[in-house]
């Protein structure tokens, strides 16, 4: 079942700085479970971020990104208030996106 | 809700050419979706040599504008982070590559438009090796290396 | 063939400039730090807050309650603070109970599950989606993030406790004849690369009491103190910890008591 992620997007100037935690297994194929059998490949192939609906990073993924994992990106030109949604999509065909409002700088 | 990955398949089309991106995989459930773009042949490289040909990076520069943080020893191979900095101007892409992984490609990252030449990520490492940041800038391809230590395997 | 790279100045630099991370030069001094503040600043135990907060609030088990009526010390379903005076004397159980074992007696009392279901299952699978009972622990932690240990001993069972606690903290036991203080009774010690915290000096104990519960990295999920002390105690070989036994809150509430002052900023980050 696809998980909620957390978002934190926080404002340095112009600059939003993004981090995003994902909660997903992303099995490689080759691991054993403690019966003996393999696992199967279950990973988390495209990331796309987008920013007021524009996308301003598109990433593909293998599986040997690590288990729950992180992505941090810098978006350019943002405010406070600005929307940024994250996609995630696995080679299962399960999807998730969660979006949060830029923050304004402490 | 996809429609961004619309756009970004054009986009590839485009800028890429067909033999960066190999076969298309990893199909949406959602009936109004396209099918987002991932690089099989890339991913399934077993070396580094394979997984650059497959980005269409050919014989990457080295770069000191490509800095790459990541921790000299790694406690624990499945979440090794890496992050890197790319200073060139017109950064278009970054790769992640650890070169003895069984497969080196780690991900691929089109900054393009709207983000700056940044990412940071954690990633599985089988053993100690270097770790590569393949940065496309202006159409050209560079990168910069960094040897992480593995005091446990991240694979198993 | 590799070129030698012009330099070049561009906007990109100067937007650039403001993020102050270090170059990819060689790290003096640990050269496991960078890799641990990498990991600890975005840590993945936060999304179990989240979860553990819908657990507290959902009706859950034969009784298709909430928690929202357990009494943590502070009065029922007062959360924030409660962990601070964590182990402390519960009249109604006429025990000292640290939080897992309060989260225990409420998941029996209001929810009806069974007591050796709950125990089974509290400590979950390395590589899962995590237990009830771990997220929960998260959950309550973390709305004493920010405050300071403030466990008290004005209550006889509870002062007894704590002297339990101590008596076995310095016990050597077991085939391997250890005791909790040979490993982290010192400064610098460590087992191959894992630092051994020095717990009876004041900072490395008040480290130690505000980070749990904490993202285990290798297991991929968040443990409890629960958890960490029965781990200790199969690393020293000795018999299994029984989860919430009096053993384990004795030794709880001696770490706690030790680490007054600390401030609970959960979840931590272990590796």
């Amino acid at each position: 079942m696809a998980e909620p992620m957390k978002i934190r997007a926080t404002l340095q100037g112009d600059i939003a700085d993004v981090r995003i935690l994902f909660l997903h297994p992303m099995e490689t194929g080759t691991r054993k479970d403690s019966k003996g059998d393999i696992v199967p490949r279950h990973f988390i192939q495209n990331v796309a971020v987008t920013h007021n609906g524009k996308t301003v990073l598109d990433g593909q993924w293998s599986q040997a990104i690590s288990r729950n994992p992180f992505l941090g990106l810098r978006v350019k030109g943002a405010k406070a208030g600005d929307k940024i949604s994250v996609t995630w999509t696995d080679n299962k065909g399960d999807t998730r996106t969660d979006e949060v409002a830029v923050a304004a700088a402490l | 809700m996809i429609d961004p990955s619309r756009r970004t398949i054009l986009k590839y089309a485009g800028a890429f050419g067909a033999f960066t991106m190999g076969l298309v995989t990893g199909l949406v459930k959602s009936s109004n979706a396209v099918a987002a773009q991932w690089n099989k042949v890339g991913f399934e490289s077993k070396a580094m040599a394979d997984a650059l040909k497959a980005l269409g990076a050919g014989n990457p520069v080295e770069s000191k504008d490509i800095l790459i943080t990541a921790p000299d020893i790694a406690e624990n191979g499945a979440v090794v982070p890496v992050a890197v900095v790319s200073k060139l101007p017109h950064t278009q892409q970054i790769s992640i590559i650890a070169e003895k992984n069984p497969r080196p490609l780690m991900a691929t990252f089109d900054v393009s438009s709207g983000s700056e030449g940044y990412v940071s990520t954690r990633i599985k490492m089988g053993e100690t090796s270097n770790v590569w940041a393949v940065v496309k800038a202006d159409g050209n391809f560079f990168a910069a290396k960094k040897e992480v230590k593995i005091t446990v395997g991240g694979c198993g | 063939m590799p070129r030698k790279q012009n330099s070049i100045t561009a906007l990109a630099v100067v937007c650039l400039a403001t993020w102050g991370a270090a170059p990819a030069m060689a790290q003096s001094g640990d050269p496991l730090a960078v890799g641990r503040q990498m990991l600890a600043e975005d840590n993945p135990g936060e999304l179990w807050i989240e979860r553990g907060k819908t657990l507290f609030h959902q009706k859950r088990g034969p009784q298709d309650a909430s928690l929202e009526q357990c009494d943590f010390g502070l009065g029922p379903g007062k959360l924030e603070g409660a962990t601070t005076r964590l182990p402390r004397y519960f009249p109604d159980t006429d025990r000292v109970q640290d939080l897992e074992s309060r989260l225990l007696t409420c998941m029996v009392q209001l929810q009806g599950f069974n007591r050796d279901d709950i125990v089974k299952r509290a400590i979950s699978p390395a590589g899962s989606n995590g237990s009830d009972v771990e997220a929960l622990t998260l959950y309550i932690t973390s709305r004493s993030n920010g405050m300071k240990m403030n466990v008290s001993l004005s209550h006889q069972k509870e002062y007894d406790m704590y002297k339990a606690g101590e008596y076995l903290f310095y016990r050597r036991s077991g085939q391997t004849d250890f005791a909790c203080v040979q490993c982290h009774g010192g400064a610098n010690k460590r087992i191959r690369l894992q630092d051994l915290i020095h717990m009876t000096d004041k900072k490395g104990v008040q480290e130690v009491v505000s980070t749990w519960p904490a993202y285990r990295g290798a297991h991929f999920v968040v443990r409890t103190m629960q958890w960490r002390l029965s781990d200790c105690f199969w690393q020293m070989r000795l018999p299994e910890l029984t989860y919430a036994s009096d053993v384990s809150i004795a030794l709880t509430t001696y770490l706690h008591y030790q680490g007054n002052g600390a401030v609970i900023k959960v979840p931590g980050f272990k590796r």
